[in-house]
């Protein structure tokens, strides 16, 4: 039983379908890229998964429970987390507080009135901080981060809500080539206890992460499949050439 | 320093880098204006009625309810990011119930009608949250600050046309409070009472906020959206704020009715609301202080310019309004506070970690 099973999906805006049956099947620790070309849509597929966006038509399953219609807070307590595109960390607070946030989002109100998580969750904050190399920075506010950074301290947030499903959205968008070697290094390590879909428009990052890919075009699938078979697929090298 | 005991899997060169002397210098390096400011407002605020003269010493009694009541719309929009533009609804609605209770019902002990006011507000607040913040997916803040002024609106509107309520003229001649057989008339003893209940609530509101539901409602404020995505339940946590808004501004408005002996629907209505969100953002707002500071310069201003400049007063005070907004949008207090002590943070305190460290 795959992990994550999206079939059928379609989405209308108006008059745009930006979605027409576009169905994704993700496995346990699996990393699966999700590549096409501008337009495709990649984000809005991402989007139905995480619960931004209600999908017209279709449904997605998460370990065996439907979930095409919960809203993101039902999604993530289900063990689903987001890295969103444009980076979201929270500006004013700092690193520290920015995990630490994350990591008790499933408390009960009660345990976060009287603080009750605080000194429990100091090494486990730390660990996420060390990770992702931002141990330095923890008492920073995050808006002093750069670019690549923020990226980083996102990453290490959605996963601190210990997801069994990590969406992450164009995790190295705006990054130098250095910063993408790094990121696909932090990522490795979580494949031992989650899966991961990717957005990604760098392919040789992709190649290098990714077990298995699937591919869109104008909101339907043109091929899913291994790292390998997508490489070789016609197809899919024609709508790659055609742009370049 | 080798070992946690704890024997959960954090590699040892964790705990050597939160223990480091430079994130507890993180911590102790920074001098806390806070504290100062507040101990400091604390004492002035203490011998004021000994120093002023009595019908001063009222008229701070009622700056003071003020500040309690601006403290309300301090945290839900300084700190959770609610705009609520109908704060009055629960200072007022609670004023005419404690005004009716006394009329009515002869009820005029402090230890009945405070917490019948302050329910007033809270069940209020928790209904209005529950029409306005409690759909299944997350209100614009558009939507909740028109919802909160059409209700503060149509709640001065009901009263203004109900006999009940004394219509225009509201309810007159509130009998004062009373401690046992004491009855509490304007002037130190009202001050010092109305004084010890705003630091009581300014102290629970503040240990509220530096927990860790304090670091969600910042979460909330900073990114709502966000931290849906991480699991929180962000319209529950959205009516809880509330509905302790509308408890306090309640407390406040019962105050305000036996202080002021009469209730009339200015205290439910728009201008009211407006007036609340003018003393925080001038003071600024998410940080307590700036509300209280804000309240009490803006009614200062006013008391000392309508007595010196009788005719433009008003003119002289919106001015001095749009300058501070303009030049410190972050309100008076940024002059004094800097960004990260007015966000604070939500770590473990530097004695929390002495204590940890072996």
């Amino acid at each position: 039983m795959p992990l994550l099973e999206a079939a059928g999906i379609s989405k209308v805006f108006g008059k745009l379908t930006a979605l027409d049956g576009a169905a994704l099947t993700v496995g346990e620790r699996e990393f699966h890229g999700l590549i096409g070309p501008n337009g495709s849509g990649k984000s809005t597929l991402m989007k139905c998964l995480a619960g931004a966006l209600v999908p017209t038509r279709g449904k997605v399953t998460f370990i065996n429970t439907d979930v095409t219609s919960f809203t993101p807070p039902e999604r993530a307590r289900a063990g689903m987390s987001l890295k969103f595109q444009i980076t979201a960390v929270l500006p004013t607070l700092t690193l520290y507080d920015n995990i630490l946030l994350a990591l008790q989002a499933r408390s009960s109100l009660l345990d976060l009135a009287f603080s009750r998580t605080r000194g429990r969750l100091h090494e486990e904050v730390m660990t996420m901080l060390l990770q992702f190399r931002l141990a330095d920075r923890a008492f920073d506010a995050a808006a002093t981060l750069s670019h690549g950074q923020q990226q980083w301290l996102e990453i290490a947030m959605a996963l601190a809500c210990r997801p069994r499903l990590l969406l992450l959205d164009e995790p190295t968008g705006g990054m130098s080539l250095e910063e993408r070697r790094l990121t696909g290094e932090l990522l490795q390590p979580i494949k031992q206890h989650c899966s991961i879909v990717i957005v990604e428009h760098d392919l040789d990052f992709i190649r290098d992460i990714c077990d298995r890919l699937t591919v869109l075009d104008q909101g339907r699938v043109l091929a899913s499949g291994t790292v390998a078979e997508i490489q070789a697929n016609r197809s899919v090298q024609e709508i790659y050439l055609r742009r370049a | 320093m080798s070992s946690t005991g704890t024997g959960i899997q954090p590699p040892p060169p964790v705990i050597e880098a939160a223990r480091s002397p430079v994130t507890a210098f993180a911590f102790a390096g920074r001098t806390k204006v806070l504290p100062i400011l507040e101990l400091a407002l604390l004492i002035a605020a203490s011998i004021a009625p000994l120093v002023l003269r009595d019908y001063i010493t009222v008229y701070a009694t009622r700056v003071l309810i003020l500040c309690l009541f601006a403290l309300s719309f301090d945290l839900v929009w300084g700190y959770a990011g609610i705009l609520s533009l109908g704060q009055s609804l629960f200072f007022g609605m609670a004023g005419y119930g404690v005004a009716l209770l006394s009329r009515d019902f002869g009820v005029g002990s402090i230890f009945a009608v405070l917490p019948a006011g302050t329910l007033i507000g809270f069940v209020a607040a928790l209904l209005l949250a529950g029409f306005l913040l409690l759909g299944r997916h997350p209100s614009s803040v558009v939507f909740v600050s028109l919802g909160t002024m059409t209700g503060a609106y149509a709640a001065d509107r009901l009263a203004r046309g109900s006999h009940y309520l004394g219509g225009q003229n509201g309810i007159p001649s509130i009998q004062p409070m009373t401690i046992g057989s004491h009855e509490l008339s304007e002037g130190p003893g009202f001050y010092y009472l109305v004084l010890t209940i705003l630091v009581l609530i300014y102290l629970l509101s503040r240990f509220l906020l530096r927990s860790q539901f304090g670091l969600a409602l910042a979460g909330l404020r900073e990114n709502e959206q966000r931290i849906a995505f991480f699991g929180y339940k962000v319209q529950h946590l959205k009516a809880i704020i509330f509905a302790i808004s509308g408890a306090i501004a309640g407390t406040a408005g019962s105050l305000y009715a036996f202080h002021e002996g009469f209730v009339w629907t200015n205290m439910l209505g728009v201008v009211m609301s407006t007036q609340v969100v003018l003393y925080v953002l001038f003071g600024g707002s998410g940080t307590l202080i700036g509300a209280v500071i804000g309240t009490a310069i803006v009614e200062g201003l006013s008391f000392w310019l309508s007595d010196n400049y009788r005719d433009i007063w008003p003119i002289i005070l919106g001015v001095l309004l749009l300058l501070v907004i303009l030049f410190r949008p972050l309100g008076l207090i940024s002059l004094v506070l800097g960004e990260r002590e007015r966000v604070g943070h939500f770590g473990p305190s530097l004695k929390e970690k002495r204590n940890a460290a072996p």
